[in-house]
């Protein structure tokens, strides 16, 4: 095997790619630590808090409903929590630790500036409910940022508080129900692109709507016939995502949405990919009516090891008085007012509703308007231009030797995507994935989008640099020769990483979700 | 720009790889018509991290901290002494600022962390299982609505008047789209809930009773002579937990026969942070697994046989199933869950009853003080952490005079309830192991000046 290794690294595998057999003791290899559960390191009399004394505090208003014993939860003392839980963290791998090429993801650096922000008393210690005279900073902060997300798309309104994309593209369709019933033109049926991520149609489906595919060109765009020619009285509107999950622009958005529009339907756009045309191109410009922003992808928000999100949607002028409540408003006076379900009836009344109990995700707008305000106009712009120029180096560095569909058609957006086409007999895209995480990397998004056989989505995001993306193209053009000369190691990868593949077939037979004694 | 390591030659060097003349060219696809020529309107350009600082610093000390002043407020978000160690420990690159675990040979941190916190959360709950967690406790509470309606096949939800009004104007909201049928009714300011009243709404059709347990006015309901009729008519009870530090000295209501517990996490760990992000809990019996909405995390072995988790029953979700989905969720609140899970570590189940019974015990000393207040009536006989109280006249003004007097006296129902006049003058009140004697003082000498 002959690696390309342009930095200089030596390859890490070859012959030795197991451990090198010497058994210890405890389990541990030097620094790769294995850790008990919690259930077997604790116990219910243990614990990392003191308070004061509790003995004699009559419990009697508590009244028949007070329970005998404590409840069965173990505790640890401070180090041993400190220990355990930074023990963990290191069976992790995260940005902070390289590069995250996870396509349609954006695993971009955190900026630390943001968290402290975040943790600033005025937005991390005041309640959702004080009164609106004693949170006018925090109120502040969502109009601040709502504001900045409508120029940024050249939208009308916007609402603030889903909680996450999936959750914005429910307030976003529940929009359109709203407006047309409004009209009296109630219509059940939502075009969604076979190339959609999942939670488009089953969105669709949740708000209770019925949901048609559309088929893709062949050069991995939404067929614009197609759609065009299903659009009638029962179509209430389209999800269509731009950037799409091909990683390519999608050019007729807005005959697109100038037909759905002519036929009385609305356009949402899935903003996942916004973070590809941020500062060069506005959504409101291409007609679309309604799209959320993942906070936690555009304006790189932590994503926390699974969450949480935050999917504020941007309105049209035709949705935005469907929008939910409660949202802010700047008096003339300069006092920042909230409309909620008391002021509703004459400030908004046509709110389809709440999405969700309070504000929305306050500590997610504090680190988003932080982001933008570092950035500024100048830095946004460049943030997508270098995020497109770090993908099209990734494709224009391997499609000699990783099939690029779409690739002989131009240049990509802000991820580059491949197929497993030239992999040996029984090779598989999940294969050179497991692979990558012995070299060092988070595998990128794999087996999406489905329209492309064995989906290898790379999306590398503007916070790598030029070395970075060197040493990763040197890994990818070694794993994919190996790929294509059939190297068996490379079908039980990862030899090196905390776990090797871990089996989900029994994982889901017999789900054991709970630890028992 | 300090957040972007391509440097101009780095630039120059890319392009001349890709065979194109500059960053522009790459945007092609995009029609003309469509590219922005001018800089978006307004936004300056980039700004030092001074300058940003300084700016949240101002917005930030335009608010009334909770931790300034005397602090009563609930109603679904309270204030707890967190731990140093959890903020600290949350702040681990590896925790913050990894992706959902679905590489888990890569993920064990994550994924450990999660089936730890499904262990707890059913723990606490008094569930078989849990979940890996959800939004929050609003959007928790539908999900266990809209689980119910398939799991019984029925299509109609009694929600208890006692259910805090956001959730149910959440419910409210999804089921309006969905076409499920919401019983729904405003509290009565009495000194315990009418169970009965409730139990007498379910029929043939209910899918679903929602409890919540302490209810929005901090009373307790019998959850198990509730979950008895529901389930003797063929319906699932739920239970709403909105502050989870109760069940250190209540009952868990899975103990108490409730077939799915839901709640709002924030008290531990996480903070009132305006509101969110928060934590969704949800926890249910083990024979309704496979409707179970959000992810999950399961116990499984890897290739040499050594234990391991990973994301499990993936064919609920939405990223396999698209329209056929259980959910439309794709995030969790993870971070939020490892917030909880730790500060439920450090508590353990002695320092959470600890904790408990010292929030009761400032929320009963409260409660005696405003008693002896002209013009406050204490409405329950039984209580948590939080009660209600009736005043002489209407409580969203008298919280906006407390407020004048640099004194968070609670939450006025009539905010809650706007179209509900009856109960205008009620206020929710809360304590928690923060509040102090000093604090309740405030509280009564500024009530009596407000009532004078």
């Amino acid at each position: 095997m002959n690696a390309i290794n342009p930095t200089g690294w030596r390859p890490s595998i070859g012959e030795n790619a197991h451990d090198s057999g010497i058994q210890t003791f405890t389990g541990n290899r030097a620094l790769k630590l294995e850790e008990a559960l919690l259930f077997e390191l604790g116990n219910a009399d243990r614990s990392g808090v003191d308070f004061p004394a509790t003995d004699g505090i009559d419990l009697s208003a508590l009244g028949p409903m007070a329970r005998a014993e404590r409840p069965d939860l173990p505790g640890l003392s401070e180090p041993e929590t400190v220990r355990h839980y930074t023990r963990l963290s290191r069976q992790n791998y995260a940005i902070d630790l390289g590069l995250f090429p996870l396509g349609s993801c954006t695993m971009k650096h955190n900026p630390r500036l943001d968290e402290k922000v975040a943790r600033m008393p005025g937005f991390a210690d005041v309640h959702p409910l004080q009164p609106v005279h004693t949170v006018q900073g925090a109120l502040g902060v969502i109009n601040e940022l709502a504001h900045w997300l409508i120029e940024l798309t050249g939208m009308h309104g916007v609402a603030m508080t889903p909680k996450a994309g999936a959750h914005g593209e429910l307030c976003g369709l529940l929009c359109i129900r709203a407006a047309l019933e409004a009209k009296g033109d109630p219509r059940e049926v939502i075009l969604v692109p076979e190339s959609a991520h999942g939670t488009n149609p089953a969105t669709a489906a949740f708000a209770g709507f019925k949901v048609e595919n559309i088929p893709a060109t062949p050069d991995g765009r939404v067929d614009t016939a197609a759609l065009t020619a299903r659009l009638g009285p029962d179509v209430a509107g389209v999800m269509i995502t731009n950037p799409n999950t091909c990683g390519l622009f999608e050019r007729d958005l807005k005959i697109i949405a100038d037909a759905v529009h002519a036929a009385g339907g609305y356009v949402y756009c899935d903003g996942a990919n916004f973070n590809a045309i941020v500062g060069r191109v506005r959504p409101g410009d291409l007609g679309v009516d309604a799209m959320h922003i993942n906070l936690h992808k555009t304006f790189s928000t932590p994503h926390g090891g699974g969450g949480p999100g935050s999917g504020p949607v941007v309105l049209s002028e035709a949705l935005s008085p469907f929008g939910p409540l409660p949202f802010t408003a700047r008096q003339a006076d300069g006092l920042i007012k909230l409309i909620e379900e008391e002021q509703a009836h004459e400030e908004h009344p046509q709110a389809f509703g709440r999405m969700c109990a309070f504000h929305g995700q306050m500590g997610m707008y504090t680190r988003a308007l932080a982001y933008i305000l570092s950035h500024g106009a100048d830095g946004l712009r460049q943030v997508s231009g270098d995020a497109v120029l770090n993908a099209n180096y990734v494709l224009r560095s391997l499609d000699d030797v990783l099939d690029a569909p779409f690739g002989s058609a131009g240049p990509c957006m802000h991820e580059a995507l491949f197929s497993d086409d030239g992999f040996a007999e029984g090779f598989s895209t999940n294969d050179l994935a497991k692979g990558l995480i012995d070299e060092g990397y988070h595998p990128m998004t794999v087996y999406f989008p489905l329209v492309v056989h064995g989906a290898m989505l790379v999306e590398p995001t503007e916070t790598e640099s030029k070395t970075g993306l060197d040493q990763f193209i040197g890994a990818m053009r070694s794993l994919a020769q190996r790929a294509r000369a059939g190297d068996e190691l490379l079908k039980s990868a990862p030899h090196l990483a905390p776990r090797r593949r871990l089996d989900e077939t029994l994982a889901a037979r017999k789900p054991k979700l709970v630890y028992k004694d | 720009m300090r957040y972007l390591p391509l440097t101009d030659a780095d630039r120059s060097a890319m392009l001349s790889v890709i065979g194109a003349g500059s960053i522009d060219e790459l945007f092609a696809d995009v029609p003309a018509e469509a590219r922005l020529s001018a800089p978006i309107a307004g936004l300056p350009n980039h700004a030092t991290e001074m300058a940003v600082e300084r700016h949240m610093a101002r917005l930030s000390a335009n608010n009334t901290t909770a931790g300034s002043v005397p602090f009563f407020l609930g109603a679904g978000a309270y204030r707890h002494h967190v731990p140093a160690t959890v903020d600290h420990m949350i702040q681990r690159g590896e925790f913050l600022t990894a992706y959902t675990p679905y590489q888990p040979e890569i993920a064990q941190g994550t994924l450990q962390v999660l089936f730890e916190f499904q262990t707890q959360v059913a723990r606490l709950f008094g569930t078989d299982v849990a979940n890996a967690s959800l939004y929050d406790g609003s959007t928790a509470c539908w999900e266990a609505i809209a689980m119910a309606g398939r799991i019984t096949k029925r299509g109609k939800a009694v929600l208890s008047g006692g259910l805090h009004p956001h959730y149910v104007e959440t419910a409210r909201t999804m089921a309006k789209f969905t076409g499920d049928v919401l019983d729904i009714s405003a509290p009565v300011l009495e000194a315990t809930p009418d169970d009965d009243a409730l139990i007498a709404k379910i029929d043939a059709e209910t899918s679903c009773v929602v409890v919540q347990y302490p209810d929005i006015l901090g009373r307790i309901p019998d959850l198990a002579k509730i979950a008895a009729a529901a389930q003797g008519a063929g319906a699932l009870l739920i239970a709403v937990v909105t502050e989870p530090v109760a069940l250190g000295v209540l009952q868990s209501p899975g103990s108490l026969g409730a077939d799915i517990v839901v709640g709002e996490g924030q008290s531990l760990g996480v903070g009132l942070q305006f509101g969110g992000p928060y934590l969704g809990l949800f926890g249910c019996r083990e024979k309704y697994l496979r409707q179970i909405p959000g992810r999950l995390c399961g116990e499984t072995v890897d290739a040499d046989g050594k234990r391991g988790f990973v994301l499990t029953l993936s064919t609920r979700e939405q990223h396999i199933r698209r329209e056929k989905a259980t959910s439309n969720i794709c995030t969790n609140s993870g971070l939020c869950a490892l917030a909880f899970s730790i500060h439920m570590t450090l508590l353990g189940g002695s320092g959470l009853a600890d904790m408990a019974k010292l929030s009761h015990s400032a929320a009963r000393k409260t409660a005696a003080a405003l008693a002896g207040v002209p013009g406050v009536t204490v409405v329950n006989s039984h209580y948590f952490n939080e009660f209600a109280v009736t005043l002489r006249r209407d409580a969203r003004q008298i919280v906006r005079e407390l407020a004048d007097r640099q004194v968070l006296g609670g939450i006025s129902l009539g905010r809650l309830y706007p179209q509900e006049e009856s109960l205008a003058n009620g206020m929710v009140v809360a304590a928690t192991e923060c509040t102090t004697d000093e604090d309740i003082a405030a509280l009564v000498s500024a009530l009596k000046e407000v009532l004078a």
